[in-house]
Formats: structure tokens, C-alpha cells, sequence
């Protein structure tokens, strides 16, 4: 695993600009929440650093040395609705081995998919299925399967479980930290819901209007929130003291 | 094969079977036939002997008709597959080469298009010669700039979903992108419209052969055999119309075949009757909203869903009620009925469904209804008209419902909007709905049920789509509005917070029937039945231990095609024994649980 560093990174759609140099590092091992409203620039900033949003300014770093965006990418991510991040015509199996460094041959690709399969608790037997037949929450473990297949340094989870149930949403969040402690990942996890941030991250980063308003490790940002919109954030999310 | 089940489809694909078994088999049948020189029986009429009479050196009209099936059949698929190959190359140019080569190619593409296409095909016609290889180019470059568009088109609808994405960082290559991804993905409308364009090039080909442009003698298409009967069109019709005919069919065949391909995958299956209906019962007088045993049934495309099993609710008036649950527990589908929007062939029954005092399952119960009842949605970006101005859309409902001018609707919509706390509304009222943020939306759609006098207010997921800090804002207005106007509130949300923070009292949904229902204060503590334990503590709050895995769910929802026999989350529920996947548990006292209160 190694450290993602976006460093002053600026994305600009014509005359509107989405990030303004934005600074973050994603550490080597740890798990990065990002929150903010939509809109904010949360999802341009993970584009940006696989290439699928255009860099104005600034460069974004792995271990030092540029992001590749082409070919497989050391980055991975996993988008937010597993209903469209699946292609309905190929089979679980498929997907994952698409995704798998190299040529591998028949039996050695077949093996390395059931074994991706087991990682992310979904049954191996399930390889030949369509994503049709899988509930939300089982596609988004294929969709995390396939980030893992491409041996990325560093993925990029996208309002993961905003599309999934309640109680999916559990056992998705279960699955990243089981994979964080077994694997070492370095991963930077967006999301609106700072319950869902707090249960995931080490570091929290808080974005505003294309800004890092404030960034720290997660529990000081929670406790001892020192910018104005990080308060009215959590100030939004505790709705229920007076009833509980 | 669908298709196949509706007559169209059938005619299409039987005439099709036909013309292919004419243009593969014919030469070999009547090639010698209609070779047959006879000079004793020239230009004859329609005979037993020659059913639709002779050429000009006696051979047999409607053996020709049948031998030139082949030319020219394979001349139309020849120049269907030439428009198909080309055009799908520049459709796709804008992924295989880049944006900025892409983007001239289209421009090109587009400006072709504009050109009719007859013009084209007479255009390539002359640069490639007269003659049956020429025409068929022509026909198949002038078709390419249409198809062009349309795989275009179709290409940037499948470019832009997330697989496509996630292919590419995963470093698919573009050709391998477009094999893999893209293709099988477009290939169903790729199919119908050429088999629509193969009947269209058909026709063109007889045209053009019937021009002289096309086919030349010795060899004969349908056109050709067309041109030659003219001559006698006066003296023997049949020997112009019978090649006419031919065309016909075998261009009705493919439009046939491709309209039914079109139109096939919607299967719409036809409800089973009715069981016998739930005993009449009558509300309660206290109540503004009041339904006892709603059932709902939709058809779908493995049989009927039972979106609602036996619904019993009430809401009081001024009273709050949330109802909480997964996708697929029916809560939607309640709202939808007790708001009155579930039309046929979505089936609402029920002992009683009342509103304000008016009786639902009565036909015209909505008119009656008027501005008693307002509804707001999830989706703040569908719920307005895009191409209307937003205040004269919640001056409609004044307008439409309590009969008043226009200015004087546009006025209390004005007033309305600063009801709910849009700022400066006399020029919000004036904006289109884009340029009104989600969250001022969700406000607007509050302020349009409040054009009229609400006593009830049915909420569907209002939040989900908004911010956190926006939810909030929302939510403090609908309680805001119940304290003024006095409204009863029913929310429906996958959201525990939400309820309990809004809401009096809560129903818990699984499967189409109510599990529990408790005041909101006792959800996250008190709450008796296993699966609203489970919903609650599957959900992480700012106080969830971080060092414990969180609660979950094992197994799936139910498939409500398929509605279980005994209590629907046995098969998820700890607790369960025989006796719970046998009968289902009735809602006593609040809960519907055999179980209830156990310790897990």
C-alpha cells in the first residue's frame, strides 16, 4: 500500500470551478473519510485521481510520482449505485477478471476470482451469475471485489452505501473495516452520512464549496469540530439528542 | 421470443420464413424453369400454365418473381450490413479516437444526415457505375450517416454508466471496451433498426433498379422484373405487379419482424380476480386518515406482487404517524394509496379507506377530495413541471380546486411560498423549477399542498434526496406547518432517525404488512418485535461503539411475488422456530410477533 497525495489540485468545467486546490493525503494503511453536501466536489475529487475528471492544476501524487491515467490504474474505486457499475451482460466472474493484472491462465484466473469472492464474503459458486440475480448490497461486494482484482494501492470508495438498505448498508461497512485490518488498505471514503464516516475513518476531511474547510484525525474533527460548517454538520446530524 | 406471442410479430416472422426460404432455395427450385426459353408463348397473359404470364421471350413470370428473391434479398442485406458497419464505426469514432476527432467526425455525420437520403443514393449511384455492386454501395453509404447517429446516440447512453468507468480504470483497452461493453449492451435496438432498414433497402433497390440505376440483364431483381413489365403494364398488369407485390412482402416481413422486436420485452400479465372482498367496515369518526385491511396488487412480470397485505392504519387528527421500512416493504405503495394515486391495473382493495370523511374506493374520490389532502415527494427534481413557471403550477391547484382568478391564485402562491420561507418570493414564483436549489424545491412542493386547507399530509421519503443540513430545514418545516394549520402528518421513510424525530407514533413494514407499531419515543429502546431491533441497531448514530462490528440483517428481503406462508422474516429472524415459518403472527397489542419481547 502506498500514500495517495492530491497537492493543490483544481478541477474547472469551463468557467465553473469544482475544486479549488484542494491539499489532502490519504496515508499509507488509513482510511480517509471525506464529507460534504452535494455538490461539493467530493466525487470530482475521486474522478480526478483516475483520471475520469480532468486536472486544471496542481498534480496528484502516489508515492511521489504522478497518478498514472491510463491503462490499470494503481488507484481503484467503487461507485456509489452498484445497479449501474455492473455490466448487466457479463457475469460476476467476468467483471472481476477483467480487471486482473496480466494474462493469467484459465485455472490460475478461476481461482484467483473465487478467492476474491471469499474476500469480500460472497459465495465463490456465485461467479457464473449475472448482476441481475445479486441483491444491491451483494453487487456492490462484486464491485469491491473487482477494485480489489487490479491490486490497487489505494481505492476510492464513492458514497458506497448510500443506494443499499439499512441493513446492507451494515455489512458493507463490516467488509471495509475487515478488509482494512486484514489487507492494510489505504482508502479514501466518501459520504454525506457522518455516522456512516465516523464508523469507517481515521482522518476526516471536510469539504465545502471545492474547499477543505478542515481536516484531521476523525475523532478531534468530531469532538472538537473548529470550523463553522463542520459545526452546522454535526449539528444536522445529531437531530435526535433531545428524544434519546 | 416474445415477440412471437403477438400476431404482428408472428405474420412478420412467417412472411420472413418465406422470403428466406424463396431467396435460398428459389434458383435451385425454378432456376431451370425460368431459364426456359418459349418461343411459341410470348408476353402471354396469366395462364394455369404461367400464373402470372410470360416475358418477352416466353419464360415463366412467376418463377422469375421467385428466382430473383435471392439477388435481391442479398443486394438488401448487402447494403444494410455495409450502412450497419460503416455507421457503427462512426458512431463509435468518438470513443475509439478521442474527443476532439470524435467531435468533427459527429459534426460530419450530422450535416449527412441532414441530406435526404434519396439524393445520397443517387449521388453514390452515379460516382460508382451503374449495375448491382454499385447500388448496393450506394444504398449501404447512404444509409451509414443515419445509423451513424443513432449508435451514437445510443454509444454516449451506455459511455456514460459506471461499468464503462469502472472498465477503464481497471485499464480495458477502447476496442475491447466497445466489444465487451458497449456492443452487447446496444445490440437489441441495433437489431430492430436493421431489420427495419433492410426493408427500407429493399424498397430502394427496386427503385433503383426500376431507374435502370441497379441491376443489369442477364442478371434480374425484383426492380428489374418491374421495369420490364411496364412496358405491357396496360396489356398484362400482373407482370409489373406481381414483382410489385413481392416487394411488399418481403418488405412487410422485415418491418413486421423488427416493429414486434421492437415493442416485445413488455409482457403485461392480467390480475387473477379478485378474492373474496375484505368484510365493509366504517371509520372511526376522530380519524382523518383511517383504512382497515389495505391490500394492493400489482401485475408484474412473474405474476402478481402483493404490494400490501392487509394494511390497518389510522391517523388522528393532527396527528403525526411515520411509517419506516426497507425497499420492497410496501411503504411507498401505502402512501400511494391512501393518497388516492394507484389507478388500474394496480389493484386497491380494502374494509374501508377514508380521507377527511371521504371514501376512497368510491369512484371520483379524489375530486371530492380537493385540497383536503397534499402530498410531497421524494424526488424534488421530478416532482414540478420543468417547463412551467413555479408559481403558476401551485396556482393551479387553487385555481382547479377553490375556483379562483388568476391573479388572485398567483397571489396566495406567492403568499404560500413565503409560507414556507422562500425568500423573496414574488420573484421565486416567477422562476422555473431548475433554478430553484433541492432543497427550496422540497419546500415549494410543502407550499403547494398548502395552497388549500390540508388536514392531512402524506409525505413520501421528503428527505431522502436532500442534504443533511437540508433535511433538516425540511423537517422543521413540516412541523412548523402541522403547528399552524393543524394538518395530520403520515411520513414514510427507510430513515429510524427521521421518524422518530418527526413522528407521535410508528409502523414498522416488512413484506406488506405492519410488524409493529409503537409510540416513536419507544423505537430505539422498547421496541418488541425482532425486526425493528434489528433495523434499529443496524444503523449507525454519532454514539455507535466503534470497536463492535455493527448489527446486521442476514439473509434477504422477501420477494413479495412470492408472499411466504407463515411470518415473512422467519427466514432472517433469530428467534424463529417451525411454528413461526407455519402461521403467520397476527398484530396484537401492537406487535405481530410470536416471539415478541424475547431476548435475542
Amino acid at each position: 500500500m502506498s500514500t495517495l497525495t492530491f497537492h493543490e489540485v483544481s478541477v474547472r468545467y469551463g468557467t465553473h470551478t469544482v475544486l479549488h486546490e484542494v491539499s489532502l493525503e490519504v496515508p499509507e494503511g488509513e482510511t480517509v473519510g471525506l464529507v460534504g453536501e452535494s455538490g461539493c466536489g467530493k466525487s470530482t475529487l475521486a474522478r480526478a485521481a483516475v483520471g475520469l475528471a480532468p486536472v486544471t492544476s496542481g498534480a496528484i501524487l502516489l508515492d511521489g510520482r504522478p497518478v498514472p491515467t491510463r491503462g490499470r490504474r494503481p488507484v481503484q474505486m467503487v461507485f456509489q449505485d452498484p445497479y449501474s457499475s455492473l455490466d448487466p451482460r457479463m457475469t460476476v466472474g467476468e467483471s472481476i477478471a477483467e480487471a486482473l493484472p496480466g494474462r493469467p491462465a484459465r485455472r490460475e484466473r478461476q481461482q484467483e476470482i473465487a478467492r476474491l469472492l471469499a474476500l469480500v464474503h460472497l459465495d465463490p459458486g456465485r461467479a457464473g451469475d449475472l448482476p441481475g440475480q445479486l441483491s444491491g448490497g451483494q453487487r456492490q461486494r462484486v464491485a469491491l471485489a473487482r477494485a480489489l482484482a487490479a491490486r490497487p494501492q489505494v481505492i476510492l470508495a464513492d458514497e458506497i452505501t448510500s443506494a443499499l438498505d439499512v441493513s446492507v448498508q451494515g455489512a458493507v461497512l463490516n467488509l471495509i473495516r475487515d478488509m482494512r485490518r486484514e489487507l492494510g488498505l489505504s482508502m479514501l471514503f466518501i459520504s454525506h452520512d457522518l455516522a456512516v464516516v465516523r464508523y469507517v475513518a481515521d482522518h476526516l476531511a471536510v469539504l465545502h464549496a471545492g474547499r477543505i474547510v478542515e481536516h484531521g484525525p476523525a475523532a478531534r474533527v468530531l469532538g472538537d469540530p473548529r470550523h463553522d460548517y463542520t459545526r452546522h454538520l454535526l449539528a444536522s446530524a445529531h437531530p435526535l439528542k433531545e428524544h434519546t | 421470443m416474445r415477440a412471437l406471442r403477438r400476431p404482428v410479430g408472428l405474420v412478420g416472422v412467417a412472411l420472413l420464413a418465406l422470403v428466406l426460404f424463396a431467396a435460398a432455395f428459389g434458383p435451385v427450385l425454378w432456376g431451370d424453369r425460368a431459364a426456359a426459353v418459349d418461343t411459341a408463348d410470348l408476353l402471354a397473359g396469366p395462364s394455369a400454365e404461367h400464373w402470372i404470364g410470360t416475358d418477352n421471350l416466353g419464360r415463366d413470370l412467376f418463377a422469375r418473381v421467385l428466382v430473383a428473391a435471392r439477388l435481391s434479398i442479398l443486394l438488401a442485406l448487402a447494403a444494410t450490413a455495409i450502412g450497419m458497419v460503416l455507421g457503427f464505426l462512426l458512431g463509435a469514432a468518438p470513443m475509439l479516437l478521442g474527443r476532439r476527432l470524435g467531435r468533427l467526425i459527429t459534426a460530419a455525420v450530422n450535416v449527412l444526415v441532414a441530406f435526404p437520403g434519396l439524393l445520397l443514393v443517387l449521388f453514390f449511384a452515379v460516382v460508382f457505375g451503374v449495375g448491382a455492386r454499385g447500388a448496393a454501395l450506394a444504398v449501404g453509404l447512404a444509409g451509414a450517416p443515419a445509423f451513424a447517429r443513432l449508435c451514437h446516440t445510443l454509444i454516449a447512453g451506455v459511455s456514460e454508466r459506471d461499468y464503462v468507468a469502472a472498465a477503464r480504470i481497471a485499464g480495458v483497452g477502447r476496442v475491447r471496451m466497445l466489444w465487451r461493453h458497449v456492443l452487447p449492451n446496444i445490440a437489441e435496438p441495433v437489431i430492430v433498426y436493421a431489420t427495419m432498414t433492410a426493408g427500407a433497402a429493399l424498397l430502394t433497390f427496386a427503385g433503383l433498379s426500376f431507374l435502370g440505376l441497379g441491376v443489369q440483364a442477364p442478371d434480374y431483381d425484383w426492380g428489374k422484373l418491374m421495369q420490364d413489365g411496364l412496358n405491357g403494364i396496360y396489356v398484362h398488369p400482373l407482370a409489373a405487379l406481381g414483382p410489385g407485390i413481392a416487394v411488399v412482402l418481403a418488405g412487410l416481413a422485415f418491418n413486421l419482424t423488427g416493429e414486434a422486436f421492437a415493442a416485445g420485452p413488455r409482457r403485461t400479465h392480467v390480475l387473477p380476480p379478485a378474492g373474496p372482498p375484505s368484510p365493509a367496515t366504517t371509520p372511526a369518526a376522530t380519524t382523518v386518515l383511517s383504512a382497515d385491511d389495505l391490500r394492493v396488487t400489482i401485475p408484474g412480470p412473474n405474476g402478481p406482487i402483493h404490494a400490501v397485505r392487509g394494511v390497518s392504519l389510522t391517523v388522528g387528527d393532527g396527528e403525526a404517524v411515520g411509517v419506516v421500512g426497507e425497499s420492497g416493504s410496501g411503504k411507498s405503495v401505502t402512501a400511494l394509496a391512501v393518497a388516492g394515486l394507484l389507478e388500474p391495473p394496480v389493484r386497491v382493495e380494502a374494509g374501508h379507506l377514508a380521507v377527511a370523511g371521504e371514501d376512497l374506493l368510491a369512484p371520483g374520490a379524489s375530486r371530492r377530495l380537493g385540497t383536503a389532502l397534499a402530498v410531497v415527494f421524494q424526488d424534488p427534481m421530478t416532482s414540478f413541471n420543468p417547463a412551467h413557471r413555479v408559481g403558476p403550477q401551485l396556482a393551479e391547484v387553487s385555481r382547479f380546486h377553490q375556483g379562483m382568478g388568476r391573479r388572485a391564485a398567483f397571489a396566495r402562491a406567492v403568499d404560500r411560498l413565503r409560507a414556507v420561507r422562500i425568500g423573496d418570493p414574488a420573484r421565486r414564483a416567477r422562476q422555473y423549477p431548475f433554478e430553484f436549489s433541492g432543497g427550496m424545491r422540497q419546500r415549494a412542493m410543502i407550499g403547494m399542498g398548502l395552497m388549500g386547507e390540508p388536514r392531512l399530509i402524506v409525505a413520501d421519503e421528503p428527505t431522502t434526496a436532500l442534504d443533511v443540513t437540508v433535511q433538516r430545514q425540511v423537517l422543521d418545516l413540516l412541523a412548523d406547518v402541522r403547528r399552524d394549520t393543524g394538518a395530520a402528518l403520515l411520513l414514510i421513510s427507510h430513515d429510524v432517525s427521521v421518524v422518530t424525530d418527526v413522528c407521535d407514533r410508528v409502523l414498522v413494514m416488512y413484506a406488506g404488512r405492519v410488524v409493529e407499531e409503537l409510540p416513536a419515543k419507544d423505537l430505539r429502546a422498547l421496541a418488541r418485535h425482532p425486526y425493528t431491533r434489528a433495523l434499529v441497531a443496524a444503523v449507525p448514530d454519532m454514539e455507535t461503539d466503534l470497536d463492535r462490528p455493527l448489527a446486521v440483517i442476514p439473509g434477504l428481503p422477501v420477494d413479495p411475488v412470492e408472499a411466504p406462508a407463515g411470518c415473512a422474516f422467519a427466514p432472517r429472524c433469530p428467534l424463529a422456530d417451525d411454528h413461526c415459518r407455519a402461521v403467520p403472527p397476527p398484530l396484537l397489542d401492537g406487535v405481530a410477533c410470536h416471539k415478541a419481547g424475547e431476548a435475542q
